[in-house]
């Protein structure tokens, strides 16, 4: 077995009496598809927060590709290969949907101090964008203003944004959060197009989008992980059952 | 050439015409009061970067204005009336001024960042104050306006305006391509949304800092033409109320558009004028007028003329 990309020892955080994150250890391997369910309040954002560098961890380490990036911001984070998406929509409603993207690909195609030529003409930008927007179903709507997008539109702009990044891990947070079932099954679709060749750690609560697309399932309860294993093994677990997953597997 | 190019190139080619119509009604006022305007716009296109396109609410501005003048007034005091001497270093000092306001500030947000420009400029403006040689709070008189070696001559006011309207121009053609560059596309950015911004990769820190301090040197330059407009300094040009009238320029313009900061300093400045030569409580007009156009003009004065596409 290769080495694991992502790898995740002892991870602390408590906010007050809260303990948010309990001594978190995680491994996620090239190319799967990690999903990390959990109830409410399990700490799974804070999780997410704390492996994209928006959040200090009181304690642990995290290693990605073999550095220590604990220590790293998320726009150093960024640059090594981390891409996220944000549980509550988090796109720049006042640009279009290309200019979302080729945000996205500025920041990782040379510097930026640049004052002169309009970035909108540059090609470098434009033509990968395009070619995103395309990807994920919004190729027609690439001059629409993103706040005027659909809400599962604008889902599918975040997913965008954050494969413009060229990432070498995706941590998604809730992608099918607030959508409808249409848009939830062309979400799902679109996502299991990236499997194999794309790490992602996919947070979710929406269970057919994670035992269709997870290769491995990591159960969170009160900021512990109790459980880490293939659908299969998950399903089967007795104290996962118990503490989390209910009828829902079941039925 | 879209709409709104047309309008702003008629815009500056009717400014243009202003010492000729002050002329032909004999009226040399209007060329000193226009240049005022223009001084102005220059000093609020610079503060539009930062407060429109960056987000960076800087009640400081003024401070700029001040420091570009007191290089060009400490010069002529000393006897250097080189223009260009001057002027380099007051756009060298107050970006100096500006990278140093600048690195402390931009690591707050909202009121913090607020407060401490305000900080900075209440600082400098108490500085002037203090120092009695160049005048204490009566400020002093520039004798002898910047000299160009016969290639401009400052005490024609004609000469000066379309020196002044050459200077605008430029900064408003400069500042619009720099909002739509890479880098104008990044602090942007920044002030739509800074955790997106960070997730994909960009420290808005540098960025910001850059065009603060980029800020902070056309605002100096604007100092040396108010200097040379008036002829003379005080600490005055610093004081936190000309800081306010800059932010009421860019929001009543238009935030965040070429021709707002103009319209801005066009519009207060010339009802200004109006309401003063009427009664000397014009600021009880004035600030009702204010308010009324913030509450409605939500795009400012541009919005109006451009409608959406600005």
């Amino acid at each position: 077995m290769n080495k694991p990309l992502l790898e995740v020892r002892g991870l602390t955080k408590s906010f007050g009496a809260l303990l948010a994150s309990d001594s978190v250890d995680l491994e996620v391997r090239e190319g799967e598809t990690h999903a990390v369910i959990g109830p409410n309040g399990a700490g799974k954002t804070t999780l997410i927060a704390q492996l994209a560098g928006n959040l200090r961890p009181d304690k642990g380490r995290v290693r990605f590709a073999g550095e220590d990036v604990t220590a790293l911001s998320a726009p150093a984070r960024s640059r090594r290969g981390f891409a996220r998406s944000f549980q509550i929509t988090s796109i720049y409603s006042e640009f279009t949907a290309l200019e979302n993207v080729m945000l996205a690909v500025q920041a990782h195609t040379g510097h930026s101090f640049r004052f002169w030529r309009p970035a909108r003409e540059e090609a470098a930008l434009r033509s990968p964008a395009h070619a995103i927007l395309e990807e994920v179903g919004l190729g027609e709507r690439s001059d629409v203003l993103a706040a005027n997008l659909a809400h599962g539109e604008q889902r599918a702009l975040e997913i965008a944004t954050a494969l413009a990044t060229r990432p070498r891990l995706m941590l998604l947070d809730e992608p099918v959060a607030g959508m409808g079932a249409e848009e939830t099954r062309r979400m799902i679709a679109f996502l299991s197009t990236l499997k194999g060749h794309k790490t992602i750690i996919l947070v979710e609560h929406d269970m057919d989008a994670v035992f269709s697309l997870a290769d491995r399932i990591s159960v969170l309860v009160y900021g512990r992980i109790i459980a880490t294993g293939t659908p299969q093994e998950i399903r089967a677990n007795a104290e996962v059952r118990r503490a989390y997953l209910g009828e829902e597997v079941q039925a | 050439m879209n709409r709104r190019t047309a309008i702003l190139l008629a815009g500056f080619l009717l400014l243009a015409t202003v010492p000729l119509f002050a002329a032909l009604f004999g009226q040399p006022f209007y060329v000193d009061l226009f240049r005022r305007v223009m001084i102005f716009a220059i000093a609020a296109l610079s503060l539009n970067l930062i407060l429109g396109y960056g987000g960076m609410v800087s009640f400081g501005h003024a401070a700029y204005l001040g420091v570009g003048a007191y290089a060009v007034g400490v010069l002529a005091h000393y006897g250097v009336h080189n223009g260009y001497l001057q002027w380099a270093l007051a756009i060298a000092a107050s970006a100096l001024v500006a990278l140093v306001i600048g690195a402390v500030s931009i690591r707050t947000s909202g009121i913090y960042f607020i407060m401490i420009t305000l900080a900075f400029t209440q600082m400098l403006y108490y500085l002037g104050i203090s120092i009695e040689e160049f005048g204490g709070d009566d400020g002093m008189r520039l004798e002898v306006k910047s000299q160009f070696s016969g290639l401009i001559d400052l005490n024609n006011g004609n000469a000066f305006y379309y020196l002044v309207l050459a200077i605008l121009v430029l900064v408003a053609l400069l500042g619009h391509r720099l909002v739509n560059s890479r880098f104008g596309m990044v602090i942007r950015a920044a002030r739509s949304n800074e955790a997106r911004t960070r997730a994909i990769g960009f420290s808005p820190y540098p960025y910001r800092l850059a065009a603060f301090v980029i800020a902070g040197a056309v605002c100096g330059l604007a100092g040396a033409l108010l200097v040379n407009h008036t002829a003379y300094l005080t600490p005055e040009f610093m004081n936190w109320t000309r800081s306010g009238e800059l932010m009421f320029m860019v929001i009543l313009g238009g935030m965040a558009t070429t021709a707002g900061p103009v319209l801005g300093a066009l519009a207060l400045l010339l009802v200004e004028d109006a309401l003063s030569g009427w009664t000397q409580h014009w600021q009880i007009i004035l600030g009702p007028l204010l308010v009324l156009s913030v509450l409605f003009f939500r795009r400012g004065l541009a919005g109006l003329l451009f409608g959406k596409d600005e």
